[in-house]
């Protein structure tokens, strides 16, 4: 049996963790790709935020993570699937200002305990699940017009 | 405004992206959390920062600033201007700490043409 792709369109990304040096590489080219793909520039720019937090929190705590890009009629949605520690109080890592960063995060600029903030306010739908020991899953829908 | 007529009016050496200075600026943003650009800055604008790793490259590159002001006299590394110079952004270098050369900016851009 043939199966098809539902989706307009969907790609995967694995960004590496650890390396500092390469963080934005995923976002960078999801960007390109809704760009490519006709995608309105605010919503272009919604996605580049979203993914561009998300790859520098798998970057900072967890060794790899996959990223599922679709995109259909109405919706874009980047789905971040990393192997890290996983976070014990969701709630808490949700609060602006609350961050576990080590001190060489933070010296860059990350770390903040702003990145799920900024997730959450540009996505239209955000979604986040973790299991300490297994690992973080996001879910981020932008509705286009 | 241009970058290039802001470069002029402070004195900003350009560290690179010398041939992506007629830019219009359309605002700025001055900060150095990463996450407080990303999520708070505007595209057109430029940013003036204290970071001076690749990182902000990336940063400024997502939210399609059109140039990187570090302040202090800080220098941009190595791989920095790498990166900088094949996404087309300017980074420029001031002298003056970020209060300063914000106001100055916020100024040219304000001012009554």
């Amino acid at each position: 049996m043939v199966e098809t792709n539902p989706n307009l369109y969907s790609n995967s990304f694995n960004i590496e963790g650890g390396n500092f040096n390469s963080a934005g590489i995923v976002s960078t080219n999801i960007k390109s790709i809704l760009k490519k793909l006709g995608i309105p520039n605010d919503i272009v720019r919604k996605a580049a935020i979203v993914s561009y937090e998300a790859e520098i929190n798998v970057v900072s705590y967890a060794k790899k993570a996959i990223v599922n890009l679709t995109v259909n009629p109405g919706v874009v949605q980047i789905e971040v699937i990393d192997d890290g520690p996983g976070i014990p109080n969701i709630d808490l890592a949700m609060q602006e200002g609350y961050s576990t960063a080590d001190q060489r995060i933070r010296e860059m600029g990350f770390g903040a305990g702003m990145g799920l903030c900024n997730i959450k306010n540009y996505s239209d739908d955000f979604h986040i699940t973790s299991e300490v020991g297994k690992g973080t899953h996001l879910k981020m829908t932008i509705q286009t017009p | 405004m241009k970058i290039e007529k802001i470069v002029q009016a402070l004195g900003l050496e350009v560290k690179c992206g010398k041939n992506y200075l007629d830019k219009d600026v359309t605002g700025g943003y001055t900060g150095d959390l990463l996450s407080d650009v990303m999520g708070n800055s505007r595209e057109g604008y430029i940013w003036i920062t204290r970071q001076v790793h690749q990182n902000i490259v990336a940063v400024a590159s997502l939210k399609e600033h059109v140039g990187i002001i570090l302040i202090n006299s800080c220098q941009p590394t190595a791989d920095t201007l790498e990166k900088a110079e094949a996404e087309k952004i300017p980074i420029m270098v001031s002298d003056l700490p970020a209060f300063e050369i914000s106001g100055k900016i916020y100024n040219l851009l304000t001012a009554k043409s």
